[in-house]
């Protein structure tokens, strides 16, 4: 990461140095800097002389090199190896809700794989009609639907059951992305195969395999199925990425994002759940008398304050701040975010960029004037069926420490008076 | 009107084509395919093939899986979850194992050889004798320890009435204390040791430069 070290140190650098010219009697850091002429205005730039990159220099364009912290990270010693294992999205310099996907968070279980649309089958069997082999192309015949989501994964904040432990949004809760599908709905696919033979669905299951050597197999009521899941190809307009999927996936709104099977080659009506090793062994929550939940899969309604936060210090002095972060839940759209600045003695309404979608993430702001004393930042999500985020202590009253899923307590940020954020719990 | 009937796209799948891909086994033991055998072989097996990650024994090695061990830890401050403590149905074992594993050469197993190394899991887990041989035949008599251990998701009881009350918004506290911090655990990459390192250092470099101006 020696990249991202250098762009700290040169984000440090310009921090100091505007600190240091900030010291003294001025107050406001802006006001500081003006004591003269600003040659960057004074002086001809050679931007304004010179001549940019020729529009054939990149046909397909990656963020400024001055973006390059903006970047996936993992954490080595959360797992064995890195092919089973976790990215996370940078959300802490992330705005809006859209996540590039070229930062978005990757969860494999025996690596990315590289499989091409003439390589690709899907298959339907099992308690259908006509058991069905599709081709990639195939696929793209079928009547499309388009919806933004969130993609979640179960274990996203888990490494914060037992005590604040990652410091960094991105750490904590970046195990998310949202982006805008298009693709076909599985209820559109299950048509095509006929469900008659399957009799009363309200009984059925779909289970859903992956391409890769993982499979990642999943069992799905079918209530469920024939809802909104939908087989997607493009994501924020264009393929999916290999890391997610190509050249199809599936996407379970709402639900845990280990269902969200990549590289998706087969579909199996059944009348009973496979009960795999990824809803037995993994994505089960125990509970603290050792018993545990299965088939946990909506994820529920969760904030987080992106910016200021750990990895997103306020180096601009007191006065106007952004206070800006994500809200979502599988259970339906956002309807209202608070936050407070004082550990939960005050809490007020933030502003929602936009009004809340369904299954899909929510920016939030709350303007607030600094007054560079330390602070206590949280940020309590609501949804549309009245659902209130807890905290991490309800959470724990309700499952103990180790359900390791689903951990969507309010987060605290501890802004201290030099404008370093810090990960912590409180009373 | 399109979503009404079938469009006529894709073509029938063949009985060899479904049989290559549909391999799932389910607790009740659909899906297993005849075959069987005992914990002698599949100890070799897992030797060759499994211990360089799994253990010897099947306890694991570094933070790869413990596939044996736990027994009574699960309402424990760390429970040790394996496929003796806490899986709830064989099939899963032979399922994930016939299909996923070993890792980075899955899909190599011959049936037999699933049924061995399932047989010597079971073994490592002292949940049978030296001389058990597992087969299709005999597969459902095996209950795990954990196979009453699980409950249908029942947050919409347990959570739900008590998570969607309308929430304090002025004077909830009296006084709020820090309980626990991130730095001092000082476990995330490149944002804590490092960052620190790299403030000290910029302060210095910065008090030089300020110095020289």
């Amino acid at each position: 990461m020696t990249a991202n070290s250098n762009d700290m140190k040169s984000s440090r650098r310009a921090f100091l140095r505007g600190a240091l010219a900030a010291g003294g009697a001025v107050a406001g850091a802006t006001a500081a800097r003006a004591a003269g002429p600003d040659p960057l205005i004074t002086e001809v730039q050679s931007w304004a002389s010179g001549l940019g990159a020729p529009v054939d220099a990149t046909p397909y364009g990656l963020p400024i090199q001055f973006e390059s912290d903006v970047i996936r990270r993992n954490v080595e010693w959360l797992t064995a190896d890195t092919i089973s294992s976790i990215n996370f999205t940078p959300i802490h310099a992330l705005d809006g809700t859209i996540t590039p996907q070229g930062c978005a968070f990757e969860r494999h279980h025996s690596g990315a794989i590289e499989l091409s649309k003439k390589d690709y089958r899907l298959m339907i069997n099992g308690l259908v009609d006509r058991e069905l082999v599709f081709t990639y192309e195939d696929l793209e015949r079928f009547p499309r639907e388009q919806h933004v989501y969130f993609c979640e994964c179960a274990a996203n904040t888990g490494m914060e059951w037992a005590g604040a432990q990652l410091n960094g949004a991105q750490f904590t809760h970046g195990m998310i992305h949202n982006m805008e599908y298009t693709g076909v709905s599985l209820r559109t696919l299950l048509t095509e195969a006929g469900l008659d033979a399957a009799g009363d669905l309200s009984d059925k299951w779909v289970y859903v395999e992956g391409a890769d050597a993982s499979s990642n197999g999943r069992s799905i009521p079918m209530e469920k199925a024939l809802d909104d899941v939908l087989v997607a190809f493009k994501a924020n307009g264009e393929a999916l990425r290999m890391e997610h999927g190509y050249p199809a996936r599936l996407v379970v709104p709402g639900w845990e994002g280990n269902m969200w099977v990549k590289w998706l080659r087969r579909i199996e009506v059944a009348d009973a759940p496979v009960e795999s090793r990824e809803e037995t062994s993994k994505y089960t929550d125990t509970l603290a008398d050792g018993t545990s939940r299965k088939w946990t899969w909506v994820m529920d309604a969760k904030s987080v304050i992106t910016s200021p936060s750990p990895q997103s210090p306020i180096r601009h002095g007191k006065g106007p701040l952004v206070i800006t972060g994500l809200a979502w839940s599988g259970r339906g759209a956002i309807t209202r975010v608070d936050v407070t600045v004082d550990g939960g003695k005050t809490w007020q309404p933030a502003r929602l960029a936009a009004p809340g979608q369904k299954m899909a993430l929510a920016r939030f702001y709350f303007d607030h004037n600094w007054d560079g004393e330390e602070m206590l930042l949280q940020a309590r999500a609501h949804d549309e069926t009245g659902y209130v985020q807890p905290t991490k202590d309800q959470l724990r009253e309700v499952r103990g420490l180790n359900s390791i899923y689903h951990n969507n307590c309010i987060q605290t940020w501890w802004v201290k008076p030099n404008g370093e954020a810090e990960n912590v719990e409180i009373s | 009107s399109t979503s009404d009937g079938p469009l006529g796209i894709g073509r029938v799948a063949l009985p060899e084509e479904v049989a290559a891909w549909d391999l799932d086994v389910r607790p009740d033991g659909h899906g297993l395919p005849v075959g069987s055998g005992n914990v002698a072989d599949g100890d070799e097996l897992f030797q060759d093939y499994c211990a360089v990650c799994h253990g010897v024994f099947a306890e694991g090695v570094d933070n790869w899986p413990k596939l044996a061990g736990g027994s009574d830890t699960l309402d424990r401050d760390d429970p040790l979850k394996t496929v003796g403590s806490y899986w709830p149905h064989l099939s899963t074992a032979w399922d994930y194992v016939n299909r996923s594993m070993p890792f980075g050469n899955a899909q190599s197993l011959a049936t037999d050889e699933v049924y061995a190394i399932t047989a010597y899991i079971l073994y490592s887990n002292d949940l049978v004798d030296d001389d058990f041989v597992l087969s299709n035949e005999n597969f459902s008599e095996i209950v795990l320890p954990n196979a009453d251990g699980f409950i249908i998701d029942d947050r919409d009881e347990t959570e739900l009435p008590v998570f969607s009350q309308e929430p304090c918004m002025e004077n909830c506290k009296e006084a709020v204390e820090i309980t626990m911090r991130a730095t001092v655990l000082d476990v995330t990459p490149d944002q804590t040791a490092a960052r620190e390192a790299f403030i000290a250092e910029e302060a210095a470099e910065a008090e030089a430069e300020a110095a020289e101006e």
